[in-house]
């Protein structure tokens, strides 16, 4: 027997190999260039941003020299806003942004912890978490004016009969209290949603330990999925917060936009936000538009301090 | 790949050429104007109006009076339009004379949420400058009563709602207020927005009457086509003749018909007309007297001062309908000479006054 006779496998001329060889090289240099382009973008996409931050502070900062230049830190502890006489004090503004978000952020944080537990550690799954989880989203989706209105047509008339059975002196329903209460409405799916994601990252290992040693299921919530999930869950009330002070519209309907210095959080008020909303286009002085620039400037201000104060938070909490 | 850059750079070209014709056809004038929102409804029915007989299109852009006169010192409009006349810093900035032609005429009325009550509320001057300066603050006090013989008023507390936006309204009725009450004048004074010593803001005439309907003994002034549009209830204000007057279109029209400066920058607050309402002002429509500025040619100068002259004659004829008050006889002959006055590089701008 003969063995078969088998073709030779066909030996590569060396012009394709070197044709391969270059060909290679192409793809590589383009995945070079490719993966430098990318870079570039990113780079150039987060310098834009950093950009656009600073140029808005040097903006407000030129455009409320006049005012600067005429009232001073006047400006921030004065309690008159009288636009006829040219005197511009900020404070009672200041005090209604700062006492409005805080207090919505009062009333908010149990419902959105409670829905981040809820949809994060007890059904994670299911028609009515899915409802839920739909209609916490749906919350964040629906534009401020219409809470605006509801607030006014049915939140306002309802708080007014509230005021009259706690004896409240003057009931009129618009004020503080209203604009805060719709604020902790808007604010909760910021901090519900990203504490739910922040709950079910938790490892499972934990969970089961902490299950194993006999923890039932608040214990396991308490002594371990809170404390592991703290500073994601602040980072959330931090975001609601940031919404909270810079909201308008919804505000300005139900918060009764006085200038007088709230006396207490029924009465009506005003924010800095609204403020210049409402009188920025009839300002027609340009110290006038200068100081409600300045407003914006200080509200800038107001929400950077927030942030960093909250950073500074979240920080300790995690080398802890 | 050479292809499609080849085709993107081709649509690019395309697109530009097309922007480009667009701006390349023949010149036909249309006039861009700015300002009141106040007017916005009474201008959007003259322009559609004038475009069909006389073909001259008009773009009116309805963005606040303060940002009318912006721009017209930035001379990016043929005319601004305004519910306030210019004041001395807007003067100063425009570096020219700027001319206020009154187009049509306004008022404020003082609407209430008193279920109780069934007739007109009657009020004078001094009890309204009490309430809004937060003195007179129960229904029950002895000055409402005085002017409402007869008429048994609740006892309930006095809610003021006044504008949180700044606007034209509430310069009307701060400018009465400050005319007719030397304590408002003092301590308030007058503006598009002030420092209210009482009450609630709401933002626009809707925010007003929101309040308004909502809060029982609530007062507060909104703008009269509102307030008609609406059925709401209105207060018969006392002027300075002592009678009790009505808002409405004849009453407007009755306040402005006095004697009118060269310059028609009249407030028509506290009239001395007899049968006038006293809480009303002109709207003004605002242009250079010398129309030859930087690229304004002298076809739209002509153009602009005979549809002015057309609104403040036949153009009249919309106001009614859209509770809009007519022009005074008075008014309309100063707004003829004040049109006369227009240049065009000194020299006067032809219009057959028709």
């Amino acid at each position: 027997m003969d063995t078969p006779y088998t073709i030779p496998a066909p030996v590569q001329s060396p012009a394709p190999i070197a044709a391969r060889a270059a060909a290679r090289i192409r793809r590589s240099f383009r995945q070079i260039r490719t993966e430098n382009v990318f870079k570039n973008v990113l780079v150039i996409t987060g310098l834009l941003l950093v950009i656009l931050v600073l140029g808005i502070l040097l903006t407000l900062i030129v455009q409320s020299l006049p005012s600067i230049r005429l009232l001073g830190l006047r400006f921030l502890w004065g309690k008159t806003w009288n636009p006829v006489k040219d005197v511009y004090g900020a404070f009672p503004f200041l005090v209604g942004t700062l006492l409005s978000s805080f207090l919505a952020l009062a009333i908010s944080i149990p419902f959105s912890i409670s829905i981040a537990i809820f949809l994060g550690e007890y059904h994670p799954r299911g028609w009515f978490s899915n409802l839920l989880k739909n209609a916490v989203e749906l919350i964040a989706a629906v534009p401020s004016v219409i809470y605006g209105f509801w607030a006014l047509a049915v939140l306002v008339p309802m708080v007014r009969s509230f005021e009259k059975s706690i004896g409240v002196q003057q009931p009129l329903g618009v004020g503080i209290f209203s604009s805060s209460l719709i604020l902790a409405v808007m604010i909760i799916p910021y901090a519900a949603s990203l504490g739910r994601s922040m709950i079910q990252m938790v490892p499972s290992p934990l969970k089961e330990a902490a299950y194993g040693l006999g923890a039932t299921r608040w214990e396991v919530i308490r002594s371990v999925v809170l404390p592991y999930t703290r500073s994601g869950l602040f980072a959330g009330i931090l975001l609601s917060l940031g919404r909270a002070l810079g909201e308008t519209m919804a505000v300005t309907m139900v918060i009764g936009n006085t200038s007088i210095l709230p006396k207490n959080i029924f009465a009506p008020g005003n924010t800095m936000a609204s403020v210049i909303a409402n009188e920025f286009t009839e300002a027609d002085k340009t110290v006038y538009l200068s100081a409600l620039i300045e407003l914006g400037l200080a509200l800038f201000l107001v929400t950077v301090v927030i942030n960093i104060a909250g950073k500074k938070i979240i920080d300790r909490f995690t080398h802890e | 790949m050479r292809t499609i850059k080849g085709s993107l750079h081709a649509a690019l070209l395309l697109a530009v050429l097309s922007l480009v014709s667009c701006n390349t056809g023949p010149e036909t004038v249309s006039l861009i104007g700015a300002g009141s929102s106040f007017d916005n409804p009474l201008f959007s029915k003259m322009f559609y109006e004038y475009y069909r007989s006389r073909g001259l299109k008009v773009n009116y852009q309805s963005i606040g009076s303060g940002g009318g006169i912006s721009q017209l010192i930035n001379r990016t409009i043929d005319f601004g339009a305004s519910d306030v006349p210019m004041n001395a810093e807007q003067d100063s900035l425009s570096g020219a004379a700027v001319l206020h032609l009154p187009v049509t005429a306004s008022a404020v009325v003082l609407s209430y949420n008193l279920p109780e009550v069934t007739e007109p509320l009657r009020l004078t001057s001094e009890v309204l400058a009490g309430m809004f300066l937060g003195r007179i603050t129960r229904w029950d006090d002895t000055g409402i009563a005085a002017c409402n013989p007869g008429i048994h008023l609740p006892a309930v507390p006095v809610v003021i709602a006044h504008r949180s936006d700044g606007s034209g309204t509430s310069n009307i009725f701060t400018t009465y207020l400050a005319r007719v009450s030397e304590p408002w004048k003092t301590i308030v004074g007058r503006g598009s927005s002030v420092n209210w010593p009482a009450g609630l803001g709401g933002k626009g005439n809707e925010g007003v009457a929101g309040l308004i309907r909502q809060t029982h003994g609530a007062i507060g002034y909104i703008e009269l086509a509102f307030a008609m549009q609406n059925k709401m209830a209105c207060a018969k204000i006392r002027n300075r003749a002592g009678h009790f007057i009505t808002p409405d279109i004849a009453s407007i029209t009755a306040a402005a018909n006095i004697p009118i400066p060269a310059d028609s920058k009249i407030s028509l607050a506290d009239t001395q007309a007899a049968d006038g309402y006293p809480i009303a002002a002109f709207s003004w429509v605002l242009f250079y007297k010398e129309q030859h500025y930087q690229h304004h040619s002298a076809e739209r100068a002509a153009a602009m001062v005979k549809l002015l002259s057309w609104m403040i004659h036949e153009g009249q004829r919309y106001s009614g309908a859209l509770y809009y008050a007519d022009l005074s006889p008075a008014a309309v002959s100063t707004g003829d000479a004040i049109l006369r006055s227009v240049t065009y590089d000194g020299q006067p701008v032809s219009f057959n006054q028709k």
